[in-house]
């Protein structure tokens, strides 16, 4: 028996009783839309979480330099001075899984605005990268800096809510100017609200400024260098001497050496460190290789041999990683039980009109098989109907499926996200299904007697 | 050779705990382009042997060979082969597919033949033995636009369209009326005798066991006797 010949046979069985084909397939077409709508809008969901998620920083890794070590005092991470930018320059050329980086130096001091001052949380020298990173592009108001005005060192910064609270009160702060240690920044921009972050830290309460501008005309020298104190203490003197244009504080970037000491160990020469370096990886998934690359592009860029420790470490939010994939892999688990009940109940409805097709049409059977049919050939035409059942529920499922997520994204204004995943697997499930729960009833076709089927009233 | 050659079929059914034979030895040959009537009243086996000459049945015990082949040992779908090949039924109900246009009807055998048919093919043929049934202006009426002669000849052109060599017809005039009756057995001597297709025919009316050549009397699951005229 040809295959066209049973694909035409059992359309034709259909096509004689569409009603029922109808009816039959309706629990397929409301399965099959049922899942479809239920996983576009479980996408939605899920790439909406995964958003909220990344700008808490999910995917970003923080690169900061290790750990001095003099005299048998550790200094804590981030006292050492060996991170550069152009390790940052590095990192986004040399590391596929690295979406963005951004070189940060820190530090804190106080900021006037007229009459009022204020001492920000975070006082950033960073590039425009940043914002990319903490999902901030978006702002309030005005706009970021730029690279060229990294590259030029300008005196620009954008600020938070809070410091806009704190220093302007009610007054726009576009275009003023906000002195740093004497240095005027005239403010670009003002960042969306963010609140705290998880820490109960302000994520508001913080400028940003090209971190050229920071480095070399604010601070001169990296705050977390081992002598941290010290150059805090200074302040109070130095920044309110008006005559001073740049900072008067110039530290030694490394401890003068002896010259005993110099010929022993010859330091490698730095024109400029930073504090630290903030990268975002391509996607949650690819935090590990990127880890991975950085730590050994970095070992490379620092001459470090295998034996030597890593001279910097590589921080990720393992935490807040941790709670968005269990997030989402709850969401698609959900959604799969949801699916296979609607989808099971579905497949069940056509095994019941198939058995009541089976023993309407014995007659019908009985004379096919008198004719020249071979069991194989009943057990086949049974199972393409129900399959071709199944498909048709499946295409209509999907459409049904498409526009009744169009629908929800449109009236109730829910994130979805079309799937093709969802499609193809609708398709093999629906097939599937018209296999599964076709078979038994084909089966009980082809066992028939034709003698007893012929006589069948 | 003999076309139908029956020897000593036997036919058990089980009930429960008890044998019930019903084919108790029957021999019978039947040569190429014979017309026989196989007459019993009911229950006189007529039917079961009907049924193993059609190879929709196997016999108890004994042997059956159709044009020279032994068959009564085939599986069931060498024996839907054989039946697809050899054989064309027409049944008294007639058993045309509802809803089916005749002409589709009479096509239907042709999804489970082996042979290699394209499509025009296969309507050309199902067409020509419309007309030869005298249906060439009903191709696409369904079975309830049709009488029930009508039915009945659609039925014989569908057990032609494989060119058998045996057409069986199991009281083909059983539901019809007398004027329809004497047009069908016409219409099946015209093929005994210009297509010379071997007919067995299954009655238990004298009137139109009278249209064969020869007839089989069966009583009590054995042949009793055979006239030939």
């Amino acid at each position: 028996m040809h295959r066209y010949g049973i694909l035409k046979t059992s359309l034709n069985a259909l096509r004689r009783n569409v009603m029922r084909t109808m009816l039959t397939t309706l629990g397929i077409v409301i399965g099959v839309a049922a899942v479809i709508t239920m996983t576009e809008i479980g996408n939605g969901a899920s790439i909406a979480i995964q958003r909220t998620m990344a700008s808490m920083g999910a995917n970003t890794l923080v690169v900061i330099p290790g750990a001095a070590n003099t005299g048998g005092i550790n200094f804590g991470f981030g006292s050492l001075m060996t991170l550069t930018p152009q390790d940052a320059d590095a990192i986004i050329e040399e590391c596929p899984a690295v979406r963005s980086v951004a070189p940060i130096v820190r530090a804190r001091t106080q900021l006037i605005f007229g009459n009022r001052n204020y001492v920000p949380t975070y006082l950033y020298g960073t590039t425009p990268a940043f914002l990319d990173i903490r999902d901030w592009t978006d702002l309030e108001n005005g706009e970021a800096f730029t690279e060229h005005d990294v590259r030029n060192a300008n005196k620009v910064c954008i600020i938070g809510r809070t410091i806009v609270r704190q220093l302007f009160g009610e007054e726009s702060p576009i275009g003023k100017e906000i002195r740093i240690r004497n240095v005027a920044f005239k403010v670009v921009g003002v960042l969306r609200a963010k609140g705290a972050n998880m820490m109960g830290m302000d994520q508001d309460d913080i400028l940003l400024a090209p971190w050229t501008t920071i480095k070399y005309r604010v601070v001169a020298s990296s705050l977390s260098a081992a002598n941290q104190s010290n150059t805090n203490t200074g302040n109070s003197n130095e920044v309110n001497t008006l005559s001073q244009i740049y900072p008067n504080l110039q530290q030694n970037l490394y401890p003068v050496a002896s010259s005993t000491e110099q010929t022993d160990t010859p330091q490698p020469i730095r024109f400029t460190n930073v504090d630290q370096i903030l990268t975002a990886a391509q996607s949650a998934s690819q935090i590990p290789s990127a880890m991975q690359q950085m730590t050994v592009l970095l070992r490379e860029r620092h001459h470090l041999l295998i034996p030597d420790p890593d001279d910097f470490n590589i921080r990720d939010m393992t935490e807040i990683t941790k709670a968005m994939s269990s997030t989402t892999e709850l969401i698609t688990k959900l959604l799969l039980c949801v699916a296979m009940i609607s989808l099971v109940v579905g497949g069940i409805g056509i095994m019941n009109i198939m058995l009541v097709s089976v023993t309407e049409r014995t007659r019908e059977i009985g004379l096919r098989m008198a004719v020249g049919a071979a069991p194989s050939d009943i057990l086949r035409q049974f199972l393409t109907e129900a399959v071709v059942l199944c498909l048709i529920g499946g295409t209509m499922g999907i459409m049904l499926g498409r526009s009744a997520s169009y629908i929800v994204t449109s009236v109730l204004h829910w994130p979805t996200a079309a799937s093709v995943g969802a499609i193809v697997v609708s398709v093999f499930v629906s097939a599937s299904v018209g296999v599964i729960f076709g078979f038994y009833p084909a089966w009980k076709a082809s066992r028939l007697d034709p003698i007893d089927a012929l006589r069948y009233e | 050779m003999d076309l139908i050659e029956l020897h000593d079929i036997r036919k058990t059914y089980r009930l429960g705990e008890v044998d019930l034979p019903v084919l108790m030895g029957v021999s019978l040959n039947v040569s190429r382009g014979e017309f026989v009537a196989l007459m019993g009243s009911s229950g006189s086996g007529k039917s079961t042997l009907m049924n193993i000459v059609g190879c929709l049945d196997r016999p108890t015990a004994g042997a059956y060979w159709l044009d020279g082949r032994e068959i009564s040992k085939l599986n069931a779908s060498e024996r839907a082969r054989l039946r697809n090949r050899m054989i064309g039924f027409v049944f008294q109900t007639f058993n045309l597919l509802p809803r089916t246009s005749a002409l589709e009807n009479v096509m239907m055998p042709l999804i489970y033949s082996r042979e290699n048919l394209t499509d025009n093919q296969k309507k050309q043929r199902a067409v020509s033995l419309l007309e030869k049934v005298g249906l060439a202006d009903r191709l696409d009426h369904l079975p309830s636009q049709l009488s029930g002669g009508q039915q009945q000849r659609v039925a014989i052109a569908r057990s032609l369209i494989n060119h058998p060599q045996v057409l069986l017809a199991d009281e083909p005039t059983g539901n019809l009326d007398s004027r329809t009756n004497a047009e069908l057995l016409q219409m099946l001597q015209q093929l005994n005798s210009s297509d010379g297709i071997t007919i067995l025919i299954v009655t238990h009316d004298p009137g139109v066991a009278q249209h064969a050549r020869r007839t089989v009397y069966i009583k009590d699951g054995l042949i009793e006797q055979s006239l030939s005229i």
